[in-house]
């Protein structure tokens, strides 16, 4: 039991440092998600949002 | 004492899994996107004559002017002018609400890619090299 709970700390403190990057470096992939979802609403395009990823195209 | 110290650092990760989602349903972000969908139905018409383009920095601009009515030419303007400050209050909006208002410039560049890539076809945009239609 003792064993397991070291390891767990282990990996807690390990674990720890990779939230604190995330919260550091930008995150483009979420941003692009948040800006479809508010271009999508503004320019009200929800009812054609089925197939935006394969007009990659300009 | 100590299992409840390992709970908190287990559930950590966790919390940031969570946050890889931004954060966009504040009040202010809800008020500037319902005021841009409102304008939306004025400007489309414009994106589509010509008259207004999609800038490289997330906003909008008049590209053609002749493609208005000059009575109309005002209006256009400071429809481009409020759309503007509501497009630059969003983009220090969203990285304001996630704590980060040095990712302003970044949310907008994200934002004026996406912008271009889901204008419809026969709208203006800039790139690189000038203005380009869609």
């Amino acid at each position: 039991m003792k064993r397991i709970s070291w390891l767990l700390l282990v990996v807690g403190l390990v674990a720890l440092p990779a939230c604190v990057t995330i919260n550091i470096y930008f995150p483009a992939a979420a941003a692009e998600k948040a800006a479809d979802k508010i271009i999508d609403e503004v320019w009200q395009l929800k009812g054609e949002q089925a197939a935006p990823e394969t007009k990659e195209s300009k | 004492m100590m299992k409840k110290l390992l709970f908190t650092l287990l559930l950590l990760p966790l919390l940031a899994f969570a946050a890889a989602d931004l954060e966009i349903n504040t009040p202010a972000i809800s008020a500037l996107k319902s005021a841009m969908q409102g304008r939306h139905g004025q400007l489309a018409a414009h994106y589509a004559s010509g008259a207004v383009g999609l800038t490289r920095d997330g906003l909008i601009a008049v590209h053609d002017a002749n493609a208005v009515p000059l009575k109309d030419r005002q209006g256009v303007n400071s429809l481009v002018a409020a759309e503007n400050n509501d497009r630059n209050a969003l983009y220090r909006e969203i990285a304001a609400a996630n704590g980060h208002p040095e990712w302003e410039a970044e949310v907008r560049s994200t934002f004026a890619g996406r912008w271009v890539q889901k204008a419809q076809g026969g709208w203006w945009y800039q790139d690189a090299s000038g203005w380009a239609k869609k």
